[in-house]
């Protein structure tokens, strides 16, 4: 697996931010300003910078709140791709015990825009599925940005039932835009090999918890999402298609004004979803989202799987299992008449 | 053969240019290929011969000359599949709902209703019983004529319960399908009719009972990654575009040419993910052998 690396070090900024980082700085600076350590002056005993901070620190909280309170889907969008959002490999490596990964799909590949493999979370042993986005810039080009090939679905199937058969409950992690359009995707069956998926995932006789930590782009997303328990992230996304792809079809040209009303259109919040029945939990994240406090991100995570996986354990006979999860399936959508 | 004098303009060739080629190629499952046009004669849109109109329908919208498969509405294709009189349409109610209040130019609730006026369906699915050359089957058939065969919530619902009727009675079941996938403006509840009708499908299975899938042009995204992969058999109508992505958006992001054929029904039969490519009159024959192997 990918070495996750320390956090993200780069500038990049999301436009909606730039006041709240403005802020940030100055804070920071102030701090600096005020530790004897960090100060290229030292520490001048006349200067009382506590109150400035405090106040700094009060704002900034405000300002925080006010702006992921009322947190519009395209920015809900633009946060989930925010390059220091935990990914698969970094939830792993936070509180994935002795991750045992397993490669390839025993036909054609192994993709590494997918992740599996054994591992113990909390109590549980279990098989763990994630997409892989990259963590650097050699990364992302190698597994095309979290975008999965056949032979990807085929490998997470492949570790799903063996996972069916050793009795291991098994958690998928969802981060993608969508599956790979290419030409060796299609020649090789993207669609043949996400319909697969879903139809063994209906019916495969251990729990299945799905959580949407960043992207649910679609067929990409459910190729490895058909769950007992399927959760979004509070500022993740799920739908049809990208918010860009819809406004280039929609309103025929995608760009930041089209992808906005995209996304408001297709309704691609957690929340949302969760209303439309399409998901069944919301995993709140820290104040900010999860790539300002990443370690309050894990430990919430960590927590909701193994209390799904606990509840899901009761089910004593795998049919009841999956007879359950089938009744989930089938009341998906809404309609009239 | 007579040729108008009025060609259209050629589509440009394509080339090795890399910066150029990928905006030649036009997704076919945006433009949709139109069905038989109205008006005495007609030109066909492969072999460009002028052909009567009335012969080509009675050729179930088969061009007499080259044999281009046009595309027909779901009303027709019953009438050229099953035994006449035996299609029993079942669910013909179900009507879809906005939970999103979906708005684009114009609101989804304008756009599937102007669907019904033209289609005379509620949405873009028929089901029902059936017999074909005598043998008892469910089928479902979408329609291209309503919002080019998206699926949405009823589709998706009329599937499963169209499936769940074919387990029950133990019959076969037949899925005419078509369209761009997932409809978007029901969004998440289109990509969870992927997962439900896969799941349908799946206890088909373990009772025992036969699906088999016939792919028309065009059939691709959600619908064709969900129940039009999974037939027990896959037929396909000679030269439909089956795929996952449409080729505009594969092209945009490979910068590169697309091989020769690329995802029509010859080309999937060669890469393995279809059975049969069959021609539309022999389709009757087809299904009702694979039923005489494989049915109950
Ligand atoms: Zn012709």
């Amino acid at each position: 697996m990918p070495q996750a690396s320390d956090a993200y070090t780069g500038t990049f900024e999301l436009e909606f931010e730039r006041p709240l980082l403005a802020l940030e700085r100055q804070i920071s600076e102030l701090e600096a300003q005020a530790d004897p350590n960090q100060s290229a002056v030292g520490l001048d005993p006349k200067l009382d910078f506590t109150a400035d901070l405090k106040k700094l620190r009060q704002s900034h909280t405000a300002m925080l709140k006010k702006i992921y309170k009322g947190l519009g889907a395209w920015n809900t969008v633009q946060v989930s791709r925010h390059p220091n959002r935990p990914q698969t490999v970094d939830y792993i490596n936070a509180f994935v015990k002795n991750f045992t990964e397993l490669h390839g799909d025993r036909f054609y590949g192994d993709d590494p825009a997918i992740i599996a493999g054994f591992g113990r979370i909390g109590p549980h042993k279990c098989c763990i599925i994630g997409h892989h986005k990259g963590k650097n810039v050699k990364e992302k080009i190698a597994c095309h940005f979290g975008c999965a090939h056949p032979e990807g679905y085929r490998k997470a199937l492949r570790v799903m039932k063996l996972a069916e058969k050793f009795g291991l409950p098994v958690v998928t992690l969802v981060d993608t835009p969508g599956a790979y359009p290419g030409i060796g995707s299609e020649e090789r069956g993207q669609a043949e090999a996400i319909a697969v998926n879903l139809r063994e995932m209906s019916r495969l006789k251990v729990p299945i918890v799905s959580v949407v930590i960043g992207e649910g782009g679609s067929g990409g997303a459910i190729g490895i999402g058909v769950a007992d328990r399927l959760a979004m992230l509070q500022y993740s996304w799920y739908s049809v298609i990208s918010p860009e792809g819809c406004a280039a079809i929609l309103w025929k040209i995608a760009n930041p004004e089209n992808n906005a009303k995209a996304a408001d259109a297709m309704k691609v919040r957690a929340q949302d979803n969760l209303k439309l029945g399409t998901i069944d939990d919301v995993i709140p994240e820290p104040m900010g989202s999860a790539y300002r406090y990443r370690q309050q991100m894990y430990d919430t995570l960590e927590k909701y799987i193994i209390e799904r996986l606990r509840e899901l354990k009761r089910f004593k006979k795998p049919e009841n299992l999956v007879a359950k999860r089938y009744q989930r399936l089938r009341k998906l959508g809404q309609i009239s008449g | 053969m007579a040729k108008t004098t009025a060609d259209p303009k050629p589509a440009p060739p394509l080339t090795g240019d890399r910066r150029r080629t990928w905006k030649d190629v036009k997704d076919p499952s945006e433009s949709p290929r139109p069905g038989v046009p109205e008006g005495l004669w007609q030109k066909c849109p492969t072999c460009e011969a002028t052909t009567y109109r009335k012969q080509v329908e009675d050729n179930l919208s088969v061009c007499t000359e080259c044999d281009h498969h046009y595309r027909v509405g779901a009303d027709t294709r019953v009438s050229q599949l099953v035994d006449p009189g035996s299609f029993e349409p079942l669910w013909d109610n179900l009507s879809p709902m906005d939970p999103l209040k979906f708005v684009d130019r114009i609101t989804y609730k304008e756009r599937y209703e102007k669907a019904q006026k033209q289609t005379g369906h509620n949405d873009a699915l028929l089901a029902g019983k059936a017999f074909i050359k005598g043998r008892g089957v469910v089928i479902a058939i979408m329609n291209t004529d309503f919002m080019m065969a998206s699926m949405g919530s009823v589709v998706g619902e009329k599937i499963t319960r169209a499936i769940e009727l074919a387990t029950d009675l133990d019959r076969p079941m037949i899925i005419l399908c078509a369209g761009g996938g997932a409809r978007m403006q029901e969004a998440t509840l289109a990509v969870s009719q992927m997962i439900k009708t896969s799941a349908a499908l799946a206890r088909h299975g373990d009772a025992g009972g036969l699906y088999i899938s016939v792919l028309t042009d065009p059939t691709t995204g959600g619908t064709a990654a969900s129940f039009a992969m999974l037939g027990d058999v896959i037929l396909a109508e000679h030269k439909a575009m089956i795929g996952f992505t449409g080729a505009r958006v594969i092209a945009n992001t490979v910068r590169q040419e697309l091989p020769e054929g690329f995802q029509t029904a010859e080309f999937l039969l060669e890469k393995g993910f279809v059975d049969r490519v069959v021609h539309r009159k022999d389709l009757r024959s087809e299904i009702a052998i694979i039923i005489d192997y494989a049915g109950k």
